[in-house]
């Protein structure tokens, strides 16, 4: 057997893997990341299925991808460049809709349409969870604190946490009333909180939308507001909230961050799954791979979710077995599917009006919370929605790459989505009737819509854990509630990328903060890497 | 391609077809969702135009609400912070209100019919504010910035100009005072308002009649050198007349992001607006009445007449130690006056105790090179520019 020795070990191809990979590799370590697939990117992939049409087939687009990591791993250089959304809309029965552009007096203007009042509050709204936003965004980039420890580093942390929550640097400070909003806002449900501002159903529903996709909460959940401010505190060049396209898809994230990586000497080996990491004395020592490799490090960082680094590919003996129960308590349910599909020409929207920048970005058909609960309910039976919710764009719109000109790829992101389909489980015909169903539902709002289809791959939660190894095919890699968040995420005592094995360490959306591509969890690890092992670190993150 | 008429674009006002015919520049941009003139040809001439003739300007974009009902002229009282218990038919009053903490929302005109109906006319959104103070009053809030047209003639000679066009005795309206005309059939309301602090009105008409008045008060002020004039002119004029501009002179609360960037009217400049010993309540009247006891205000904004010609925009404001002190929320060098002015927002006591020694740091931009200018700054009236003809009656005629 080869005896691979390096300075880290980072165990998954993921953004988050590749970026913790990058820093680490530019700060002079030797870093191989182990893939189990033959491609790279995890879930922010781009792959050809069909001749002639790239898709996205994870992840689709791009807003919370930290500009401080783009601009430290020069992902520019490497291919990466973000184009901006235009619109979204939500479409009616009725044959109208619903829009929101990139101006806000245009936003203002289409919401007046359906409410007067709304439209009004709709300046209100955007400014409180603007403000939601800047408090949040310093803390995405620090290592949470350990409330209960004593160490001087937690207690200057707590300090520190404690002052940005207060929005000491971002907003020079809150109020009492402002203070009070935000713990309101971390535990209220979407539906009660934009009740707080909104009259019409079509204004609440399309705000909506951003609170439930990929999570296993409904509309009248409690924390689903959170869900909505993770979605909107990301940016495109300073525009809080922004989403946009990665160029040649989100495959082109994690290409760029390879380039970055082999530039400064890192080596990634695909077809490598780890099966297990080998410790001697209680330390992490190796990893070993299912075609018989090992691996020899100083450093083991995981890019697993958190249920597999500790439930499958560590021995459960070398873990302490209060931190074991509480891996297998964290919240990590499916709730979503996706289609992605190679369409021959677009397909017309007959209720957005041609030309409509509206219909540039993610487009709906959810008309009110009480739909969107009512496709809760039926996951929470064990069904996929009949009426679900769907988060529907076709990047080629703005994206010249990903299918010839003229021809278009579209992606249909699908809530909700059981991992434990009742009745049986999945099956390829059960999966292939549920994507008729998804078909049959877009057609109803688009005629020529399905003699358009020359492709299309359906995903279920199952695929997303058999190919691309998130647990129950949960995309954020973890619930994104209070009890799983900041110093609570992963696992209370172990929120600091370290873990209970000596040497091993763990970089996925399982830790703060959180899920979505980011790459701050990545780059936060390989902070605390570097810390552990002295290596001096430079950058516009740190 | 006809363009879906639910698409939608920034909105055009009723004067649109006229206002882009007057146009050489072609230059617009957004005022509260529509589409509006910048400037016509020559802001400089623009501005000229209501110092020295008639100068007319699209208003229509700014928000226009209509308060009707038994208790329209009590909610308008409590809403606001001036005492308006003795307000008159057909006048109209410069208003600031504020929320709960006393901090300004806005600024604006509140008009007066009659004791059951008003129109307030302001910068920002309230309609939602308007409805939920408007709770347990006999009242009905309805937004009519989309319902009536409005146009700004102001300038020595509108006075003249506007007779021309059929107004009969407008000279003896006096200032805040409205009256009712009709002209060519259609009904039109001519206040004696403006933003340009000087001899003005300002006309409020059905859209459908919009065009028709155009053209008429173009053809009165023919021989009265008259121009359409655009934001950049009104720009001028407002800072010469020391009105102040939310958003850009202070930071709506209902607006600000930050919590420390909301204002009192004491900081803005504003104190005289506030009747405390009003008997009724009014929304921010404990917050207010506190702030006064405690003397807690922290800011002050004055009118700064600067050394030297070039404009300070932007501009930190020190004291002689260096210390940041404010900074300029409006800049101009004036035409009419020559002098470099500017309005500036400062930390007490520097604007009220402290007049002396202050100082601008001015970036003037010289060909792709900043100077830097150290300019001695003195604590001026906000009122620049007052001319007697403003407030004359009769109003000045050229007949």
């Amino acid at each position: 057997m080869p005896k691979n020795t390096h300075d880290v070990i980072v165990v998954g191809a993921g953004h988050n893997g590749l970026t913790a990979a990058s820093y680490m590799a530019k700060a002079g370590l030797d870093v191989v990341v182990l893939e189990k697939n033959d491609w790279i990117g995890g879930a922010a992939v781009s792959r050809e299925l069909y001749p002639g049409w790239k898709y996205s087939n994870c992840s689709y687009v791009c807003s919370l991808l930290r500009p401080e990591i783009m601009r430290d791993l020069e992902l520019y250089k490497y291919g990466l460049q973000i184009i901006p959304y235009e619109g979204s809309a939500t479409m009616m029965k009725n044959g109208d809709y619903y829009t929101h552009y990139h101006d806000h007096d245009m936003t203002i203007n289409s919401i007046r349409r359906h409410s007067h009042k709304d439209a009004e509050a709709y300046e209100r709204y955007s400014r409180d969870v603007l403000r939601q936003c800047k408090i949040i965004k310093p803390l995405l980039k620090m290592t949470p604190p350990d409330l209960t420890s004593f160490k001087p580093k937690d207690l200057f942390g707590a300090l520190e946490f404690a002052k940005h929550f207060a929005a000491k640097d971002e907003l020079d400070g809150l109020g009492e009333k402002e203070i009070y909003d935000t713990i309101r806002f971390y535990t209220m449900s979407i539906r009660d909180y934009l009740e707080e501002y909104f009259e019409s159903e079509i204004t609440k529903a399309h705000l909506a939308g951003s609170a439930i996709i990929g999570t296993a909460l409904g509309p009248c959940s409690p924390g689903s507001a959170y869900v909505l401010l993770h979605h909107y505190m990301g940016e495109v060049d300073g525009s809080v909230g922004s989403w946009g396209y990665a160029r040649g898809g989100m495959g082109s994230i994690t290409q760029a961050m390879m380039g970055c990586l082999k530039d400064h000497g890192g080596e990634v080996k695909p077809s490598s799954e780890v099966t297990n990491v080998i410790t001697k004395n209680g330390k992490a020592i190796g990893v070993a791979t299912q075609n018989g490799d090992e691996y020899y490090a100083k450093k083991i960082v995981s890019n697993l979710d958190v249920k597999r680094t500790f439930l499958k590919i560590t021995e459960e003996k070398d873990l302490p077995d209060d931190f074991v129960r509480s891996v297998k308590n964290f919240k990590i349910r499916g709730s979503s599917g996706k289609l992605n599909i190679a369409l021959d020409a677009l397909p017309d929207f007959p209720c957005i009006p041609e030309g409509d920048p509206g219909g540039g970005g993610d487009m709906h058909f959810t008309e009110t919370i009480e739909e969107m609960e009512g496709a809760y309910d039926d996951w929470k039976r064990g069904e996929w929605s009949r009426n679900p919710y769907v988060d529907m764009c076709i990047p080629s719109k703005s994206d010249p790459t990903m299918a010839e000109p003229g021809k278009h790829y579209m992606s249909v992101f699908i809530q909700y989505v059981p991992f434990n389909l009742a009745n049986g489980g999945w099956n390829e015909e059960r999966k292939q009737e549920f994507g008729r169903h998804i078909v049959d539902c877009i057609s109803e709002f688009s005629p020529n819509f399905k003699d358009l289809i020359n492709h299309y791959e359906v995903r279920t939660p199952l695929e997303l854990e058999n190919e691309v190894g998130l647990t129950e095919g949960n995309i954020f890699q973890g619930e994104l509630t209070m009890d799983q968040l900041m110093f609570n995420r992963p696992v209370p005592g172990y929120a600091q990328y370290r873990t209970p094995l000596k040497n091993m360490y763990i970089c996925s959306s399982s830790t703060h903060p959180g899920g979505g591509v980011m790459g701050a969890p990545g780059a936060n690890a390989a902070r605390e890497v570097l810390l552990d092992m002295n290596v001096p670190q430079k950058g516009n993150y740190y | 391609m006809t363009q879906d008429l639910r698409y939608s674009a920034l909105k055009k006002t009723p004067f649109h077809s006229k206002t882009s015919m007057a146009s050489r520049t072609n230059k617009y941009y957004n005022w509260n969702g529509y589409t509006v003139p910048t400037e016509y040809s020559t802001t400089e001439l623009e501005y000229t135009a209501a110092r020295n003739g008639t100068s007319v300007m699209d208003l229509t974009p700014m928000g226009k609400y209509e308060i009707t009902g038994d208790h329209a002229h009590r909610f308008v009282d409590y809403l606001v912070t001036r005492d308006l218990s003795e307000m008159k038919d057909n006048t109209v009053a410069y208003i600031i209100w504020c929320n709960e903490d006393g901090k300004v929302i806005d600024d604006g005109t509140i008009f007066k019919f009659s004791s059951t109906k008003f129109m307030l006319c302001c910068a920002v959104k309230i309609y939602n504010w308007l409805n939920d103070s408007a709770y347990g009053f006999d009242v009905s809030i309805s937004d009519v910035t989309d319902t009536i047209a409005a146009l700004a003639i102001q300038g020595p000679t509108s006075c003249s100009t506007l007779k021309k066009f059929g107004a009969e005795d407008l000279e003896k309206l006096k200032p805040f005072e409205m009256r009712e005309y009709k002209i060519d059939g259609f009904d039109i309301l001519i206040s004696r308002t403006g933003f340009t602090g000087d001899l003005g009105y300002e006309l409020w008409t059905d859209p459908k009649n919009a065009e028709a008045t155009w053209d008429n008060i173009e053809i009165a002020g023919k021989e009265l050198k008259l121009r359409p004039f655009g934001m950049h002119a009104l720009e001028m004029t407002r800072i010469e007349a020391g009105f102040i501009q939310t958003n850009t002179d202070f930071m709506a609360a209902e607006d600000s992001l930050r919590p420390t960037r909301m204002r009192s009217p004491y900081e803005i400049g504003m104190g005289w607006l506030v009747h405390l010993n009003k008997n009724s309540y009014f929304v921010g009247k404990k917050a207010l009445k506190k702030e006064k006891e405690e003397s807690t205000t922290e800011r002050c904004l004055v009118g700064l007449d600067i050394d030297g010609d070039k404009p300070a925009h932007g501009s930190v404001i020190y004291n002689s130690k260096k210390e940041d002190i404010g900074i300029v929320t409006a800049a101009l060098w004036s035409p009419i006056m020559k002098k470099n002015i500017a309005l500036a927002s400062l930390k007490r006591p520097y604007g009220i105790k402290i007049k002396e020694n202050i100082f601008a740091e001015i970036y003037h931009p010289e060909e792709l090179e900043y100077r830097k200018i150290w300019a001695r700054c003195k604590v001026v009236k906000r009122q620049f520019f007052n001319p007697e003809r403003r407030n004359k009656v009769p109003a000045d005629l050229y007949e």
